[in-house]
């Protein structure tokens, strides 16, 4: 008998026996009936016990050299209180599900209702809802609410500077819907908006854009609420959660949708994932948003409480017609951006902001000094290096990764550009080496 | 009730700190581009978080609280192991962009896991992209579409889905563009052959089935099913929701399907977190490995890489390689169980499923009886009839007695339905102790059905106004 598995060989027995089956194989007779049952065992090795799984586990883990870490491009190294991973272990968190009974829930609703507060606070907001998959995601499932907000769309425009990852999402999202993705023209490192009124034509439904960018770049969006909004479409921001605490947001450069992954805000870095997508709306919007919204009302006795609301948007109640197909969520990845957020607090958020942009530019300085080519200095966390060539940056990202030094490529196949992002995490004697390094890699 | 973190806050009060900064300081952003109002959030101290955070998390019930029988969703014990090795350092603080040579253990993981569980499902290759079952769908379909349109078949719009499958079927189908059109259940609660026949055509990209369905019967002729889908040129997409039945007694890939998902947050063990983040592993049949997103883990002479030459490629479904930190548990639980624990898992799952069938069976109607796979679905219409109770009063009143309530009101094709999915990890004693709340219960509705109506009674609220919450969608504390 295996460990997480309680019955004894005389229980299965018992229980078998009460059922009216002699053998196990017979609670299998429709399979065997329907010519489905499987012949001979699994092809894998048997069971193991705590111990040797530990240790396969472990030697994993050992062969991942994380490094000091300065990749940027949709992941940055931010720091992530001890609480956040505290509270996020408990449980009565980690082992509940989707909040269906609302009265032995109330935890896992308020959290995710405080969540959505903070997420309406950091964008400007009205509605947040409780989470999406992640960041890519988040704008994949903006350019369906665009759709289905505008009769006969089928456009999305796009500016080119928002991350690959998500780029190569919206297209796959496109792949025969019937719906097209139109790409705006990029300059400097930035969307050129000049193309904009044409691109935006009647069956155009949302233009998505993204600051601080996929090159880490902070664009201007100053007018083009208004011209969007003039040809009849929805405009949606992209933003890292964490950038928000300084930087204008999307409710006030005029958007409809704000759009971003949390990953900033109490992730971590996990090699990729669970993240979290979060996406916030003005009013009107609120009844097409996808996914869990958690609303607040009351009790028979008056007493206030949280509950799932708006359900009528849903999969599990409109089918085929529902706002979106998503049923579970990043909800334990809500929570960690909800405490991590109560630990920083507006001031804490705001320090880890400026740190991580004065720490950036300083060793932006020194690279340029160095000879390594960028963009220009406008932006907040992150730049990249950009070279002739994959092979030249590799050789780069080899010779400081010999050196415990890790920088990445965008998630693309062969760039010839680095992303580096310098978080607070990253002291002095980090950058001293990681120029060192570089120097001795030129 | 507890406060929110907006009624904690008090100005000027902090918590986390961060060292001074190291470096000279760059000359100021330009204001245009930075935030005009103020930035309200909560001033704590750290000590009022983490009490506030233990308070909500005893207004929480997970598995660790208590039996969680909600039907369809697997809420099956999450071994503290994988909880450990997940958050190790190697795996936690690696950046998904690290370079190979930095990441051959995460790397190493994405590539044995998805052999496993091919291997489990009877498939040939895959991605752990997905973020949770519903993405996995998407991701899925859209495999299925790049397929039909390799083939230069665009006019296959359809896909076929039964009436009683999950909701996130039919809505996945609808966001990747396909029309979906219902087939019906039989008599017995299987695919109408009769109906499904008569909906195949040219058109047909696809028919979309969970086997054993959301009834908790396996599909009897699933091998026509299969035969005459692909006989008119169409795939079969898998959910595999419910593949906590059948692991190491049959193979998705051996009934003819196509492709399909895993739920490694029901049926491999992970963690729900109230609500997510799962993981939606798509495996597929070779024919539709080069549609796969990208980039696939390989291995090769010189270890493991993300493999980004694949033109055929759908693109992507998520920002990087899928939730990790999930797939390392669900990793850890392949070795842990192997080819005789996933067996037996499904075996004592399905056990634990009939005995509880044939002991409620007593008192309240299975919908379709006889034997079933690792869940069952009850019908209160009757009871209803009599008592003036419904499957809502009854699932009230088991949080009177300290367990989750089942699956309510789903699959609708029965009538105040309940649905109990017990899972392999649970003994025989918790199965009678449920079991016994229940008749107790079924009894009380006859003699005193207000109890019923107007519980629970012992939770920290009553049942919340629903109606009152939609109407205000006061949805923050703004
Ligand atoms: C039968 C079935 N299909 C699909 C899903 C969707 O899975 P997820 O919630 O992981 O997106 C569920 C989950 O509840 C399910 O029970």
């Amino acid at each position: 008998m295996h460990s997480y598995i309680p019955a004894t060989s005389e229980d299965k027995r018992a229980l078998l026996s009460s059922i009216g089956i002699e053998r196990e194989e017979d609670a299998f007779g429709d399979l065997e009936r329907a010519g489905a049952l499987l012949e001979g065992p699994l092809d894998l090795p048997k069971g193991r016990s705590e111990l040797e799984v530990s240790a396969i586990v472990r030697s994993a883990s050992n062969l991942n050299k994380p490094g000091i870490c300065f990749i940027g491009g949709g992941a940055q190294d931010h720091a992530v209180s001890s609480v956040t991973s505290a509270i996020t272990s408990l449980p009565s968190f980690v082992t509940a599900y989707t909040p269906y009974q609302p009265e032995i829930s109330q935890g896992v609703l308020q959290a995710i209702f405080e969540y959505q507060s903070i997420i309406c606070t950091l964008t400007g907001m009205d509605v947040s809802n409780a989470s999406l998959y992640d960041g890519p995601s988040s704008v994949v499932e903006a350019a369906s609410l665009a759709i289905s907000a505008k009769r006969k769309s089928s456009k999305i425009v796009v500016s080119p500077t928002i991350l690959p990852q998500s780029m190569m999402c919206l297209n796959a999202w496109a792949l025969g819907t019937g719906n097209t993705i139109q790409v705006l023209g990029e300059k400097d490192g930035r969307c050129d908006f000049s193309g904009l009124e044409g691109a935006l034509d009647d069956s155009a439904a949302m233009l998505i854009v993204q600051s601080p960018n996929r090159y880490g770049l902070l664009e201007s969006f100053d007018g083009l609420a208004d011209r969007v909004h003039e040809k009849g479409s929805l405009l949606a921001i992209y933003s890292d959660a964490l950038s928000l605490a300084s930087l204008r947001s999307p409710a006030e450069w005029g958007a409809d949708l704000a759009i971003g992954d949390t990953q900033s805000l109490g992730l971590g870095l996990g090699f990729g994932g669970p993240y979290c997508g979060y996406m916030a709306s003005r009013q009107a919007l609120m009844r097409k948003m996808p996914g869990r919204i958690i609303g607040q009302t009351e009790d028979s006795q008056g007493r206030r409480c949280f509950v799932l609301t708006l359900q009528a948007r849903e999969q599990h109640i409109k089918r085929e017609r529902a706002t979106s197909n998503i049923c579970s969520n990043e909800a334990l990845c809500c929570l960690a951006t909800a405490v991590q957020s109560a630990m920083l607090g507006p001031e804490g958020m705001k320090e880890a902001f400026s740190l991580s942009y004065h720490k950036a530019h300083w060793l932006y300085e020194r690279l340029m000094a160095l000879g390594l080519k960028s963009m220009d200095e406008g932006f907040w966390d992150e730049f990249p290096l950009v070279f002739e060539s994959h092979k030249k940056a590799r050789a780069f990202q080899k010779a400081l990764g010999m050196k415990g030094i890790l920088v990445g490529f965008p998630a693309e196949k062969e760039s010839s550009m680095l992303m580096v992002a310098v978080t607070e995490k990253r002291t002095r004697e980090d950058m001293e080496a990681f120029l060192q390094a570089a120097k001795e890699a030129l | 009730m507890e406060k929110l973190l907006n009624e904690l806050s008090i100005n000027g009060r902090r918590a986390y700190r961060f060292p001074d900064l190291d470096v000279e300081a760059h000359k100021a952003i330009d204001p245009s581009l930075l935030r005009q109002g103020s930035l309200d959030l909560p001033q704590m101290a750290e000590v009022d978080v983490v009490r506030h955070y233990a308070r909500l998390s005893r207004l929480a019930y997970g598995v660790d609280d208590g039996f969680y029988p909600l039907g369809s969703c697997t809420m099956k014990y999450n071994p503290k192991l994988n909880e450990a090795l997940s958050h190790l350092e190697g795996f936690t603080e690696l950046h998904p962009l690290a370079d190979a040579e930095h990441s051959q253990g995460s790397l190493k993981i994405l590539y044995e896991t998805v052999d496993m569980l091919c291997k489990v499902t009877g498939m040939d290759q895959g991605t752990l992209q997905p973020c949770a079952g519903a993405h996995g769908e998407y991701t899925g379909l859209k495999l299925i579409r790049a397929y039909h349109l390799r083939r230069n078949d665009s006019k296959r719009s359809v896909m076929l889905i039964p009436s009683s499958a999950h909701g996130t079927n039919p809505a996945s189908a609808s966001v990747n563009g396909f029309e979906t059109v219902a087939v019906a259940s039989d008599e017995r609660g299987l695919v109408d052959l009769k109906d499904l026949e008569s909906k195949l055509s040219d058109n047909v990209a696809g028919i979309m089935l969970t086997n054993p369905n959301t009834l908790g019967l396996f599909e009897l002729d699933i091998r026509r099913i299969a035969d005459m889908v692909h006989a008119c040129g169409g795939l079969l997409y898998y959910d595999g929701a419910n593949m906590n039945a059948i692991m190491g007694f049959g193979r998705p890939g051996d009934m003819g399907f196509d492709v399909m998902h895993l739920n490694l947050h029901k049926t491999f063990s992970t963690p729900h977190g109230g609500g997510g983040p799962g993981s939606g592993a798509v495996l597929v049949k070779q024919a539709l490995a080069p549609f796969l997103p990208v980039p696939v883990a390989a291995k090769g002479l010189k270890g493991y890489s993300l493999d980004w030459d694949r033109p055929q490629s759908i693109g992507k479904v998520s920002g990087f390689w899928g939730n990790f930190l999930v797939i390392v548990r669900a990793y850890a639980y392949l070795l842990s169980m192997g080819s005789d624990g996933l067996r037996e898992a499904s075996a004592m799952a399905t056990i634990n499923a009939n005995y509880m069938a044939r002991c409620i069976s007593a008192f309240f109607p299975i919908a379709y009886p006889g034997l079933c796979k690792h869940e069952f679905v009850l019908s209160l219409a009757a009871f209803k009839e009599e008592t003036g109770c419904s499957a809502l009063d009854v699932a009230k009143a088991l949080l009177d007695k300290g367990y989750h309530p089942p699956t309510m009101y789903f699959p609708s094709l029965v009538h105040e339905a309940l649905m109990i999915e017990p899972t392999e990890t649970e003994s025989r004693e918790t199965l009678d102790g449920f079991i016994e709340a229940l008749k107790c219960i079924h009894d009380k509705a006859y003699s005193n059905p207000e109890e019923l109506h107007s519980s629970p009674a012992t939770t920290v609220i009553g049942r919340p106004d629903e109606a009152e919450a939609a109407k205000r969608a006061k949805v923050n504390w703004l």
